[in-house]
């Protein structure tokens, strides 16, 4: 439905020359909601703009259902944006802010009201119609710049960061409303945070962006299981890294031999290489027991309690360190202390073997 | 191959053209009624004075001579002249004075105001800026009632017994300067202010924890801390001050002339459009080289807070 | 017990700072009061009376020089409030233009160029104008306050404009408005409490102006201010004292609603 094919934009030239989008393409689809995720500066607001028409592109298209986007200013664009500030009118009532791309539509009088009052009810904001949205609190602002961003019944929402100024409580809930609103009205959300476990709970999609370019896309599993390069792993949720060597690559299964010298089976990502390579492994995906038979040893170097589950900290030999977290569920308490010569094990196809 | 970027687009292009179409009232006015006229001050300051005010066109460098210098009437010999030399100095002098007289009061001033909670400082302030805002004529028209031969001041000491006969304050040096402090002031006191407040009392109290005296404080913590406001503040009233025309007017009584009073003497009875010409180009000058300096300084002293 | 340590406290700062608030205010307050002296002196008080005001009222003078002020005043502020809002609507929120230092120092020139080096340059220039056009009339004076007064009435419009959120804009071109409708529905009413400072701010500088009007204006053009200066070379009566009353209860209640326009939330 949006095909952004190409994008590139560049901000100053010659030596300050920086490019915040680089060779950009990516096909967001009807209905579905999408999400961009990187850490700051990564190019993914600058993405969202772009679609919005606040950002020109030095390079590449925009289209919508196949009309050009780019052409038309972003007054003319059938989106609308929840901005991170939220940047609800000061000088409105919160009826009149959720009014205002209606009347700017010319849409008659009758209409309006009717889908403010809607809008209004589907973020349960009635009672405040007639506040100044100075006067209201950060939670119910976000659902006014929601309503009025909803309201003129655009193809696509974009929602910049909107949920960064809440606080941790507001958020949760305000992630299960999006979702269900998104849901409900079947609109397209593209989505922007750098909050990993945001994207994870409410996307369909996840493109994960860094230094201007998508490195990769995909649901919300793939992208945890199947991390395609270390800065994906890296930046979603935590995992252990081990250098090793690919022996034979046939489809999406690699043989790999682990720096202990023992061999194992592994997924290989698209585009993985034979030869010395990184074995992804998420830190609950492995278990922690005793040094015989392990797939690898070492030596437990600390013990880190979280309540839900512990941390173990092992220094292999060969000085890595590698973490296994283990459920604090009754009757799964490992008698290990600090100091205690320890083996790692996983099962076949659970590491990922990554593209760099 | 052309780099893309560097293509302006068409809003790009559209952005730049409505910026120059913003801008172009208020250009017009400046440049008709601001810039521009300078530009022919200039000019005529190379011209020969015309009899009757105004100038012939005839290229000539009298008028930048005549600004400090003159001939003897009898022997044509070059010599400085007196007359407007010791304006000048006069100017500068009181000027001075002016701008020291108000770090006076006003650093001590501004100091008390943001060391007041912060709900009254509001208050406080509105007390100097509303004489900042209010006519200087009246202003200067207030204080000259006041020192007058038969105003308040003199009038009271007399009925008291301190004196017999009224002291001559107005039309003398002093009375310009208390004339010019007493305007200029709230010009000092402002800057300052801006200071003090952003002023961190966490370094007053880790000075007093080193050992440092009430005087140290000040001398070594606050005032290093304040310098940009200080400087700032100099500048404000020293500027004003160089260049006043009506409060040496009227407390100087056309006795004792300021700089801003000989230029106007020229395009007066002095009939000499060229020399007044030349003597504003002078004045504005020294100005620039003052506000360059502050440039300069505050550039240097620009102290990062918080 | 002893007294905490003030940090704050300096010896002798406070009762500088109330002698000097004293002396800010007391001569001002002395020529109010003598305003109201019935006698014809400014420093022996003789009782009230509203004599001099009376006197102000129907000098036709006074009358004239006071209209003549305020429909420069008008036109002044009025003019100089326009071009700086267009002005600081290309100057602030926009990436750093080519010629953009060139525009800030044209524009706060009035605020470094000594008055009576402006006035001087006027002189010569309108002087000129007046020969070659033989038109003498206030337009010159307008233009002149006009000129002086836009770095004062384009500063707390840029001030105000600088503290505005850009994503309000962005907002309202997102949810369909025009470039137009943009500046009339969300710009102008986030605006209008820095134009009204602007504008007032302007209306009081031309008000109190003297040296330029001096210099500009031709025979019979006398404002208040001048008016006033001219009226020094005669006798004082305490009917300066009445003019400059009311001239500073205008200026005072500007400025005061100045202060709280300015602090206008957003």
């Amino acid at each position: 439905m949006i095909e952004i094919r190409n994008v590139s934009k560049a901000y100053g030239a010659g030596k300050s020359r920086f490019l915040a989008l680089d060779d950009v393409s990516v096909t967001i689809r009807e209905n579905e909601f999408f999400t961009l995720l990187g850490p700051s500066g990564c190019g993914k607001t600058t993405l969202l703009r772009t679609i919005a028409g606040f950002v020109d592109p030095t390079d590449g298209s925009v289209s919508m259902n196949g009309e050009d986007l780019l052409k038309l200013p972003p007054h003319s664009r059938p989106v609308n944006t929840v901005f991170q500030s939220y940047a609800l009118f000061p000088h409105l009532t919160v009826r009149q802010n959720i009014a205002f791309g209606l009347e700017m539509l010319g849409k008659p009088k009758a209409e309006i009201t009717r889908t403010v009052d809607d809008m209004m009810a589907l973020v349960q904001m009635t009672a405040m119609a007639d506040r100044q949205t100075g006067q209201i609190s950060g939670g119910q602002q976000q659902r006014v710049a929601l309503a009025r961003a909803l309201a003129p019944k655009p193809k696509v929402l974009l929602l910049d960061e909107p949920l960064s100024a809440l606080d941790f409580k507001l958020r949760k809930d305000m992630q299960i409303e999006l979702k269900r609103l998104q849901t409900e009205t079947g609109i397209t959300f593209v989505f922007v945070t750098h909050d990993q476990e945001e994207a994870l709970t409410m996307s369909d999609r996840v493109a994960v962006m860094k230094a201007g370019s998508i490195r990769q896309i995909g649901s919300p599993r793939d992208i945890y299981d199947r991390p395609a390069e270390r800065f994906v792993a890296d930046f979603i949720g935590d995992t252990n890294f081990i250098p090793v060597e690919v022996s034979q690559i046939a489809g999406t299964v690699a043989q790999i031999k682990l720096p202990s010298g023992k061999m194992i089976e592994a997924r290989a990502v698209e585009g993985a290489t034979g030869g010395a390579s990184t074995l992804a492994v998420r830190p609950e995906h492995a278990t922690l027991g005793i040094a015989q038979d392990a797939l690898m040893a070492g030596t437990l170097k600390n013990i880190v309690y979280f309540g839900t589950d512990t941390h173990y900290h092992v220094d292999l030999d060969g000085a890595d360190s590698f973490v296994v977290r283990a459920q604090n569920t009754p009757g799964n308490k490992l008698d290990f202390s600090v100091g205690d010569a320890v083996g790692i094990t996983f099962p076949p196809q659970v590491g990922q073997v990554l593209r760099d | 191959m052309a780099d893309v970027s560097e293509v302006p687009s068409a809003r790009e292009r559209a952005i730049v053209r409505n910026r120059w179409l913003l801008l172009t009232p208020a250009l017009a006015i400046l440049i008709f009624a601001a810039s521009g006229p300078l530009l022919i001050t200039l000019t005529y300051s190379f011209l020969t004075p015309g009899d009757y005010g105004g100038v012939e066109w005839k290229f000539s460098t009298d008028a930048w001579f005549n600004v400090i210098l003159q001939r003897d009437i009898f022997d044509d010999t070059l010599m400085f002249a007196d007359a407007h030399l010791s304006i000048l100095w006069r100017s500068v002098k009181l000027s001075l004075m002016t701008t020291i007289g108000a770090i006076i009061l006003g650093f001590p001033t501004a100091y008390f105001i943001a060391t007041r909670p912060k709900a009254h400082r509001d208050f406080w302030m509105l007390l100097i800026i509303i004489p900042f805002w209010t006519n200087l004529l009246i202003r200067t028209f207030a204080v000259m009632e006041l020192i007058r031969n038969e105003g308040t001041l003199n009038t009271l000491l007399m009925a008291v017994g301190i004196i017999d006969d009224p002291i001559q304050i107005l039309y003398t040096e002093t009375a310009i300067m208390i004339g010019m402090l007493y305007v200029y002031l709230p010009l000092m006191v402002l800057p300052l202010y801006a200071s003090m407040e952003r002023l961190d009392f966490s370094l007053v109290e880790a000075g007093y924890d080193l050992y440092a005296t009430r005087f140290a404080v000040l001398r070594r913590i606050i005032l290093p801390l304040v310098k940009p406001g200080l400087i700032a503040g100099s500048i404000l009233v020293f500027v004003p001050s160089l260049g006043a025309y009506v409060t040496p007017r009227v407390m100087g009584g056309g006795k004792q002339l300021m700089l801003g009073n000989l230029i106007e003497l020229q395009f007066g009875q002095g009939r000499n459009w060229p020399l007044g010409a030349a003597l504003s180009i002078t004045l504005l000058a020294i100005v620039m080289v003052a506000l360059i300096f502050y440039v300069r300084a505050a550039g240097k002293e620009e102290v990062p807070h918080g | 017990m002893a007294k905490a340590f003030d940090v704050r406290k300096q010896w002798g700062f406070t009762t500088i700072a109330i002698i000097c608030f004293v002396t800010l205010y007391l001569p001002v307050i002395l020529l109010v009061i003598y305003s109201f002296n019935a006698g014809s002196s400014v420093a022996i008080w003789e009782g009230v009376s509203l004599r001099w005001y009376r006197s102000a009222w129907e000098n036709t003078q006074v009358q004239e020089a006071t209209i003549r002020s305020l429909v420069i005043a008008l036109w002044a502020s009025g003019i100089s409030t326009s071009a700086a809002v267009l002005a600081a609507l290309a100057t602030t929120r926009v990436r750093p233009f080519k010629g953009y230092s060139a525009v800030f120092a044209a524009i706060n020139q009035p605020l470094m160029v000594p008055e009576i080096v402006t006035a001087v340059a006027l002189l010569i220039f309108f002087a000129g104008i007046k020969v070659q056009t033989g038109y003498t009339g206030l337009a010159y004076i307008i233009i002149a306050h006009a000129a002086f007064c836009i770095p004062f009435a384009y500063l707390p419009i840029r001030a105000r404009l600088t503290g505005m959120d850009l994503s309000l804009e962005q907002a309202a071109a997102d949810l369909y408005a025009t470039p137009f409708q943009v500046f009339r529905r969300i710009t102008l009413p986030q605006l209008w409490p820095g134009i009204l400072a602007g504008a007032m701010l302007a209306f009081v500088i031309s008000l109190d102006d003297v040296v330029i009007t001096e210099f500009v204006k031709s025979a019979g053009q006398d404002t208040l201010p001048t008016y006033m200066l001219g009226q020094l070379r005669r006798n004082i009566t305490p009917e300066v004292n009445a003019i400059s009353t009311v001239l500073l209860g205008i200026s005072v209640t500007m400025v005061i609603a100045f202060f709280f326009v300015s602090r206008i939330k957003k």
